[in-house]
């Protein structure tokens, strides 16, 4: 059974607006625009776009915020929005720009309060605790009142927050904004042990590649609330032409000869000894290869993967993104 | 039952030691009410003072209708008032975080916030209460006393509906707080007087349509044996609580559509 069944999944806002003294128009936006999802147990998804396309409206109806325009939704088997309190009691959420942490008190405190709240037998909080004290290195601040700790530490505060009751499914939006490197390296490997042992669904967006890059084998990729793509990393790369990059170091500087004859090849840079070349799936790099030392002695070689940045910069210039204003 | 709470009460212990980490502000908010509430009562005197009745009623009895409203608004104030708070948390997107615990919303709303600050206000309208029955000379019954304590109650249920149903105006609108203050203060003021003060269309609104009469005046009536200058049955006095569960229902009705139609914020 899948964890997550969306499908023509809709959220319209209408935005009213000032224009001139008294008049307002209003216009309607189509925040998430029939999105079709489903995600198994386990999975551990990226939903990846800009900012804007609609992935926090999109987990905001997943985790019952938000009443969807139109679509159907499943959550764990429930309607998110008419049972709320019961799917609420089987997922976590950690909401990247809001903080379901007590501000004025100990970070400990928040994780007592939440005992309470999800009603969590003593004896499992406190081992479910211990896990995440230890992987998130909570122990320096766990007394520390949160208000007080940096963006970082919060971030794991709040990712601990919403596991202790054991959910099955982990909504995660934007959990590594704003952080710093170390931070942003803890949240991830943290997400990759939890996701290696399988048992909780995560879903997680972001509009930091390195995020899925490291942790996603699916990604799922909105753009102007419609997917624009659904699979894996090297899908999208085939899919969109992704580029890997040779780079060819002479021993002297050579003038580069004529690649044209060599199918998905060309020739992107050329510096004195050193010759950078882009190639797409149709390419063989033997050959190549074959061509290049022909042309001098060569000193150096390397074959870099294509950057994901590129692949996706590119699934972003769709034409109405891509207008300045 | 207890289990059902709990979650709520943690919730309340949690943000009173919250709140205690300011303790300047507790005091200064303590001394504020007491000061408005003085406020209020000095104005009512001054009035009492010139004309030495209102409304047909003589200075004791105008007190007792007073103290009653006074302590069904402490009362609401200190269990709900800081619902009006929900326009913060609309605002700021802390309602998104409260939707994805397993527990009420309004219940989560009204714990997060408890106003113990409030407590003088309750201490300090029941002393006028007190004051006012005595200075009235009230011929106790058992029946007079049970009406003593449920209609402040009720009363409360009341208001706690207008703060409740004034606050969800925010799910749409989110700059809705003068309306909101405009309603809850005004039925507070209009409450405190003798119905039979106000005049046509305006008394007729308020104090029948709107339910406002049943708060204080009505009930007042009856714990001081008076009929009513307005032509109304003895019973009614006795009825008056009545109107508080009517008033819960429909606020408890706009709150449900308020929440259905919680659209949060863009990030
Ligand atoms: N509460 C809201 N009211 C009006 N418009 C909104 C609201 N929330 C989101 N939007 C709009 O919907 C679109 C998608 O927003 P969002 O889901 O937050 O995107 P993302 O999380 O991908 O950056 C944006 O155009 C945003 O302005
Ligand atoms: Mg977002």
């Amino acid at each position: 059974m899948n964890v997550i069944e969306a499908r023509g999944l809709r959220k319209e806002f209408t935005v009213r607006a000032k224009a001139g003294r008294f008049r307002r128009t209003s216009s309607v936006v189509s925040a998430v625009d029939g999105v079709d999802l489903a995600v198994e147990r386990g999975e551990l998804l990226g939903y990846l776009g800009p900012n804007g396309a609609g992935k926090s409206t999109t987990l905001k109806m997943m985790t019952g915020v938000l009443h969807p325009t139109a679509g159907d939704l499943t959550v764990c088997g429930y309607a998110p929005v008419p049972q709320r309190r019961r799917l609420a009691a089987r997922i976590g959420v950690v909401f990247g720009q809001r903080s379901g942490l007590q501000w004025d008190l100990p970070l400990r405190d928040s994780f007592t309060l939440l005992r309470h709240v999800h009603r969590v037998p003593a004896g499992e909080h406190a081992a479910a605790l211990r896990r995440c004290t230890d992987l998130l290195d909570l122990g320096s601040f766990m007394d520390t009142p949160v208000r007080q700790l940096s963006l970082g530490q919060r971030m794991r505060g709040e990712l601990t927050a919403a596991l202790l009751h054991s959910p099955e499914v982990l909504f995660l939006d934007e959990p590594t904004i704003g952080l710093d490197v170390l931070s942003k390296q803890a949240v991830r490997q943290f997400l990759a042990e939890l996701g290696a042992r399988g048992d909780t669904t995560v879903v997680l967006t972001t509009h930091d590649l390195a995020d899925i890059e490291r942790l996603c084998r699916r990604i799922v990729v909105i753009d102007h609330g419609r997917v624009v793509h659904d699979g894996t990393l090297t899908q999208l790369h085939e899919r969109y032409g992704s580029q890997r990059r040779v780079t060819a170091d002479f021993a002297v500087p050579v003038v580069p000869g004529d690649v044209s004859g060599l199918p998905g090849v060309t020739l992107e840079s050329a510096e004195a000894a050193r010759l950078v070349f882009a190639l797409d799936s149709t390419a063989e790099v033997g050959d190549l290869i074959a061509r290049l030392v022909t042309w001098g002695t060569l000193r150096d070689l390397s074959i870099a993967e294509p950057e994901i940045e590129d692949v996706i910069s590119r699934l972003y210039l769709s034409p109405a993104t891509s207008i300045m204003s | 039952m207890v289990d059902r709470i709990r979650p709520y009460l943690a919730l309340i212990a949690t943000q009173v030691r919250g709140q205690a980490s300011y303790r300047t502000s507790f005091f200064f908010d303590l001394a504020g009410n007491v000061f408005f509430l003085g406020a209020d009562l000095l104005a009512l005197l001054v009035m009492l003072r010139t004309s030495g009745s209102l409304g047909g009623f003589d200075r004791a009895q105008v007190l007792v209708v007073f103290g009653l409203s006074q302590v069904a608004f402490a009362l609401a104030d200190l269990a709900v008032g800081n619902i009006e708070r929900l326009r913060t948390y609309v605002r700021s997107g802390t309602l998104d975080t409260v939707l994805v615990r397993p527990l009420g919303v309004l219940g989560q709303l009204l714990a997060m916030d408890v106003g113990t600050r409030r407590l003088g206000r309750l201490v300090y309208s029941a002393g006028i209460l007190a004051y006012a029955l005595r200075l009235a000379h009230v011929h106790w019954t058992p029946a007079k006393a049970l009406l003593v304590v449920v209609a402040p109650v009720a009363g409360a249920v009341f208001f706690a509906s207008i703060f409740v149903a004034t606050a969800t105006v925010a799910f749409w609108w989110i700059e809705s707080g003068e309306l909101g203050n405009i309603v809850t203060y005004g039925g507070r003021d209009f409450t405190g007087y003798p119905v039979s003060v106000f005049g046509g269309w305006f008394r007729r609104l308020f104090a029948y349509a709107l339910g406002m009469g049943f708060v204080a005046y009505y009930p007042a009536l009856a714990l001081l044996g008076v009929r009513d200058p307005l032509g109304l049955p003895g019973w009614v006095g006795w009825a008056a609580p009545a109107a508080a569960p009517v008033a819960a229902l429909v606020a408890g009705l706009v709150w449900r559509t308020g929440i259905r139609h919680y659209r949060s914020t863009g990030s």
